[in-house]
C-alpha cells in the first residue's frame, strides 16, 4: 500500500530553514506569517504498514531531533 | 600500534586522516563493505559525505557493514574518533550523545577556528597542554551540535565536553559552543573540526597532530 510519513523538527529546535522562508515571505509582502517550520514528506510503498513505526524510529527520523507522523499506512 | 580509517563511498578526508595517523602509528583503510577491523587498536571515522549524506548526514552510513564491527568494538571499550561526518555517523549510531543540525547560517563554512581544550584528561587530548588553544579548520554545513538542555548539563558535569569553539568563534550555532564530545566511558570522541588537516605547519597549523599523538600515547600506556 501507499504510505506517507511526515518528519519535522521537534518543537523548540531552531529551524533556520523555516526562519529563512519566513523572512522571504515577509519580504514578499505577506503579513502575519510566523513560526514557519520545514520538514519532509516521505512517500513509500509498503506491504506491511505495521512496520512503519519501526522504520521511522530506526532510519526515517532521528527521534532526538525530529518527530514523525504516519499520515496513512 | 595500528590505526584504521573507515572508507565509505562519499568519504573525502580518509586519505588525509590516514596521512595524519601515519605520523604517529601504522594505519590501514577499513572498507565500508567489509566486516573486518583487521586487528586495529583504534578506529577513525573520517569526514566527507558518506552515502551522499542522503536523508540525514550519517543516517545511512551508520548501517554500513563495517559499522557492525565498529559499534561492537566501541561497546567493548575500543577507541573511536569520529571527525566531522564521522562525528555525525557516531551520533546517528548512538555511540555519542546528541545530533548535528544544519548550521544556523544555512551556509557551508570553511575556515580556521580557535578551539578551547575543555578536558585535557581524555585518551584523545592527554598529550595536549591543559588550557591549550588549538587552531584547526572546520568545513561543514551540518555542524550545529544539539542535545536537550538536561543532557548538555550532564555532559558538562561529567567532563564529556572535550572541545569548545573559542568565544565569538562558533561557526555553526552549536549549543554551548560545543565542538567535540566524548562518550560517557570516554572511549568514543567526535568533533566537527578537522585535526587531520592541521598536522603540518605547511597548511597553517599542526595543532591537530596532538589529538592523534594523544590516542597513540593513551593506547601505548594501556598496552604496557
Amino acid at each position: 500500500m501507499h504510505a506517507r510519513v511526515l518528519v519535522r523538527p521537534k518543537a523548540g529546535i531552531l529551524d533556520p530553514q523555516g526562519a529563512a522562508a519566513e523572512r522571504a515571505l515577509a519580504a514578499l509582502g505577506f503579513a502575519g506569517v510566523g513560526d514557519v517550520r520545514i520538514g519532509r514528506l516521505i512517500e513509500l510503498e509498503v506491504t506491511d504498514p505495521a512496520t512503519l513505526p519501526q522504520m521511522c524510529e530506526r532510519l526515517l527520523a532521528n527521534p532526538l531531533i525530529e518527530e514523525y507522523e504516519i499520515l496513512d499506512g | 600500534m595500528k590505526f584504521g580509517v573507515v572508507v565509505f563511498p562519499g568519504s573525502c578526508d580518509d586519505v588525509d586522516a590516514q596521512l595524519a595517523c601515519a605520523r604517529v602509528a601504522d594505519v590501514v583503510p577499513l572498507w565500508h563493505a567489509d566486516h573486518d577491523l583487521q586487528g586495529v587498536d583504534a578506529v577513525i571515522i573520517p569526514g566527507g559525505f558518506s552515502y551522499g549524506d542522503y536523508l540525514r548526514a550519517g543516517a545511512i552510513a551508520r548501517f554500513a557493514p563495517i559499522m557492525t564491527e565498529v559499534i561492537d568494538f566501541a561497546r567493548a571499550g575500543g577507541h573511536v574518533m569520529g571527525i566531522c561526518n564521522g562525528f555525525q555517523v557516531c551520533c546517528e549510531a548512538g555511540l555519542l550523545p546528541g545530533a548535528l543540525l544544519t548550521n544556523t547560517s544555512l551556509r557551508f563554512v570553511c575556515r580556521q577556528v580557535s578551539l578551547e581544550l575543555v578536558n585535557p584528561d581524555t585518551p584523545f587530548t592527554r598529550s595536549l597542554a591543559p588550557g591549550a588553544r588549538l587552531s584547526i579548520p572546520v568545513k561543514h554545513t551540518t555542524g550545529r551540535y544539539y542535545a536537550p538542555a538536561a543532557d548538555l548539563d550532564r555532559l558538562e558535569a561529567q567532563g564529556q565536553v572535550v572541545l569548545r569553539y573559542a568565544p565569538a568563534d562558533n561557526p555553526n550555532g552549536s549549543l554551548r559552543d560545543i565542538a567535540g564530545v566524548m562518550s560517557e566511558q570516554g572511549n568514543v570522541f567526535g568533533l566537527m573540526p578537522h585535526p587531520e588537516h592541521a598536522v603540518d605547519p605547511l597548511t597553517g597549523s599542526s595543532d591537530g597532530l596532538g589529538l592523534f599523538a594523544s590516542l597513540r600515547d593513551a593506547l601505548s600506556g594501556s598496552l604496557v
